[in-house]
């Protein structure tokens, strides 16, 4: 039923969406939205709406209580960090807003103007999905529909002649009983993985890796909202990759030298055993702090990207995340080679501000 | 939702009760609602329907959010308005539905008896309506922003009215004589036959008069408003360069602020007598056996206070309880404050049993401020355990400070002043001869939060339009808070009073 207070609601909450774009920025830099996170909603901690009064300030400190206790004895709940005088002025409160994974995301897009990714069209692969679409007379009894067996009893009973409208007893049999029947379709599908490397050799320090883990936050968000499932692998790599969780992608720290080509191996030979090209949307990105072990490890990357990485995905993701012990010389490199190629995006994330710009650099073309 | 038989039935016996005790209320009006309504109207403040604006809907938000995840729940809602209009949830238990109904009749009853909401509206849920009416049809002419915007502005101004208003004219209404006549002012002459007008109109009064009237106009002139004003809201309604719809706007917030208004002044009186009849008419005529446990479950979780807490509800009841006590026995007076004796003073018991008739005049003429002031007691305090809490800054916490009668009683007092708000008057609309706002608030120990005091200000120069000014103190020395439009400023002043 619709309410009164409705519009009143809906104008309330474009304000909050107002609210969190505008600080989009803070929000997405903080990280700390990312513990926030639901199964599907992310909550949201704003300052509350109401509008500023003439009111007494924190030196209001005193106030009156009821209860046992010596002088001295703390008094908990009496009075928040804010001066509350036993109740008689509400501090600032927070206004937890609940929003949807996808209203951020939809949020997310609008402040950074991403286009909607095209998946590709050739690569659409076709998968069967069940619908009920009519009836049958045979089925198992699960889906048996009532109220059309019971129709075609009356139909029949009618049509016998044993209908009695002074007693409409309607007793279906065997003949009368229907099944919902389905049909299966072939549908458009369209699958994508996330790949995301990480080096995690001692030159990347935990901010770094904050950086790491809120930026692949909001391309997660970003990518989830464009595709209906959406798979997710880790890979950490110092001078040797390996596939980790979620957990371990963002807490471990190794220590030791950086081969990077070892990551892309490692993700090459993910994507061919697991998820062909065929038939998935592939992201592979990368972030590290530009150190490769050599100059030779930095040409046998560039050929494995020629040759392998770069025709299988959908887009290749670079992100040079700056730290003091790193060169950025990869960036370099990968800049030298690839040249006005589509695939691949590289950006530099000098701190945390830098964060929304590469997003923007990763997801901006659509692809 | 009308009533189910029964609860009309239990409604009607709880309603006799009432009024054989003596509870004078207006005719209640009950309503059943699920959850979901009930929220609504609650965020609506107890209507039906409002003007359209955002709070109401986040307040809605918080609501249903607090009842889903069971945080809160409403048990009753009541308006002041003739006729009375109530509401109960259906899903609670009918013990819980007599309570709340026997509650709502104690409160009833102090709407109608009560001197402080005696100049309140009592049709405000067609006045209600028609604030909703008036600002749709602005939202219609001018467009969604413009006017949640001005609404948004006055609110931040709501609490800057006179409580006392209703009641004292400080003003004369009669509009001042036609200020910018030309040739200044003519004294009237008495009707008089030409030869007998030298007599009966000497030109040395007509002069005197004149002389008079221009001075005390001058006077007026020199300081606009003439006394520091303290309706500051009605004060720019008068008189800001408003749009007609945007003053409409102002006034729809101010009358709503005074309607709202004594239930704030109310609240300990006004919760403890509810709850006085409630507990009174359940424990004597209305509960059966069987229901006995859950009542005094739900009646204690209503007057348990958190730990250092102070319940409105038990304040007030315990109050209520102790003065008919005393007035029973007849510990008043100068004989009972004189007597010294401290065994004699235990045993005291007059039997004079006026309780009952004193409490009820009570809640006809005092507001919690008075009430406090009048029959807080000592014995009371000790006995209900109340004390004085401090932030200690040592240890980072509130700490019990004392337990002294005196203090408690100016603390509690200082608390309801004003409800908790500082004052705030309107001093000089023509600041410095250009037309700038100077506000003044009056000090009393407690600074304001300088933040908001700017945002607010910042409020009221989009109203005024010209620069504004708010005088206070900053731990006893003078501050002068400006906006002039684009750069706010904290001043060093010289506090005028």
């Amino acid at each position: 039923m619709a309410k009164k207070i409705d519009t009143d609601v809906r104008r309330f909450k474009q304000i909050v969406r107002g609210k969190i774009r505008e600080d989009l920025r803070k929000y997405v830099t903080q990280g700390e939205l990312i513990g926030r996170k639901g199964k599907h909603l992310v909550s949201i901690p704003l300052p509350r709406l109401d509008p500023p009064h003439f009111c007494f300030g924190s030196n209001r400190t005193s106030g009156v209580g009821q209860g046992e206790g010596e002088n001295g004895t703390p008094v908990d709940g009496a009075g928040d960090a804010d001066g509350h005088g036993g109740g008689d002025q509400a501090g600032q409160h927070l206004l937890e807003v609940e929003v949807t994974i996808e209203e951020l995301a939809k949020i997310l897009g609008e402040e950074l103007e991403l286009p909607n990714i095209q998946p590709r069209g050739t690569r659409n692969i076709k998968s069967e999905r069940d619908r009920y679409t009519g009836i049958r007379s045979a089925g198992p009894e699960s889906l048996r529909h009532f109220k059309r067996t019971y129709r075609q009893a009356l139909r029949r009973q009618l049509a016998e002649g044993i209908y009695n409208p002074e007693r409409p007893a309607i007793v279906p049999i065997r003949e009368d009983r229907r099944y919902l029947a389905w049909k299966s379709r072939q549908a458009p599908q369209n699958n994508a993985v996330v790949i995301y490397m990480m080096d995690v050799s001692g030159s990347m320090g935990s901010e770094q890796k904050e950086i790491v883990r809120i930026e692949s936050f909001w391309i997660d968000t970003w990518l989830r909202s464009q595709y209906k499932d959406i798979e997710v692998r880790y890979i950490v790599h110092d001078a040797a990759a390996r596939e980790v969780d979620q957990h371990t992608f963002y807490h471990l720290r190794e220590s030791g030298g950086t081969k990077i080509s070892s990551a892309y191996e490692l993700c090459n030979r993910l994507i061919d055993q697991i998820y062909p090209p065929s038939e998935w949307n592939i992201y592979p990105f990368h972030f590290s702090d530009g150190d490769n072990w050599s100059g030779k490890d930095t040409a046998r990357c560039v050929e494995l990207m020629e040759k392998e990485l770069l025709p299988k995905s959908n887009i290749f993701c670079y992100g040079q995340v700056k730290s003091a012990y790193g060169s950025g010389q990869f960036k370099n490199d990968l800049d030298k080679h690839f040249k006005d190629r589509d695939e691949i995006v590289t950006c530099e994330i000098p701190n945390r501000e830098g964060i929304l710009d590469s997003i923007k650099a990763f997801l901006g073309k659509g692809r | 939702m009308n009533l189910t038989p029964e609860l009309s039935r239990i409604k009607d016996e709880i309603r006799e009760h009432a009024l054989s005790y003596g509870l004078d209320f207006f005719e209640t009006m009950f309503e059943l609602l699920d959850f979901d309504q009930l929220n609504e109207v609650a965020s609506f403040g107890g209507f039906p329907t409002r003007y359209p604006h955002w709070r109401f809907g986040m307040e809605y938000e918080e609501l249903s959010k607090g009842y889903t995840y069971g945080l809160q729940k409403i048990y009753e809602l009541v308006i002041n308005n003739d006729p009375c209009y109530a509401y109960l949830m259906n899903c609670n238990p009918l013990v819980d539905q007599k309570l709340v109904i026997a509650h709502v009749y104690g409160h009833s009853d102090f709407f109608k008896n009560n001197s402080w909401f005696s100049q309140t509206d009592r049709k405000m849920m067609d006045r209600m309506a028609n604030h909703g009416t008036r600002i749709r049809r602005y939202v219609e002419k001018v467009g969604v922003e413009p006017v949640e915007q001005f609404i948004d502005i006055g609110l931040s101004l709501e609490n800057m009215i006179d409580y006392h208003a209703p009641f004292i004219q400080r003003r004369s209404s009669q509009a001042p004589v036609d200020e910018d006549q030309e040739g200044g002012f003519v004294p009237q002459k008495l009707r008089s036959k030409g030869y007998m007008d030298r007599y009966i109109n000497p030109p040395e009064y007509l002069e005197e008069q004149r002389r008079q009237v221009e001075e005390a106009r001058k006077e007026t002139k020199a300081s606009f408003p003439a006394e520091p004003e303290r309706d500051v809201l009605g004060f720019l309604i008068e008189h800001a360069p408003l749009e007609r719809w945007q003053r409409d706007v102002l006034a729809i917030i101010r009358d709503e602020a005074y309607y709202y208004a004594p239930q704030g002044m109310t609240k300990i009186m006004n919760e403890g007598w509810a709850t006085y009849w409630h507990s009174t008419i359940m424990t004597n005529r209305v509960l059966s056996d069987s229901e006995v446990v859950d009542y005094a479950d739900h009646h204690s979780g209503t007057l348990g206070s958190q730990p250092g807490g102070l319940n409105p509800y038990k304040v007030g009841v315990e109050l209520f309880r102790d003065i008919e006590d005393r007035w029973n026995k007849g510990r008043f007076g100068k004989e009972w404050e004189e007597c010294e004796d401290a065994v004699e003073k235990r045993r005291w018991d007059r039997g004079l049993g006026l309780g009952r008739e004193k409490i009820f005049d009570v809640r006809k003429i005092y507001n919690d401020v008075s009430f406090i002031d009048e029959f807080l007691t000592p014995e009371f305090c000790v006995e209900h355990k109340l004390f004085v809490y401090r932030y200690n800054p040592r240890t980072g916490q509130h700490e019990i400070n004392e337990r002294a009668f005196p203090e408690i009683k100016k603390q509690l007092l200082s608390m309801l002043t004003n409800m908790g708000q500082p004052r705030i008057f309107v001093k000089d609309a023509n600041h410095r001869n250009r037309g700038e706002l100077y506000l003044w608030h009056q000090w009393d120990g407690v600074d304001l939060r300088f933040d908001l005091a700017i945002e607010t200000i910042r409020n009221v120069h989009r109203i005024w339009k010209r620069p504004v000014h708010i005088e206070t103190k900053e731990e006893g020395r003078g501050r002068l808070l400006s906006f002039d439009g684009e750069n706010p400023t904290i001043k060093d002043t010289t506090p005028s009073e």
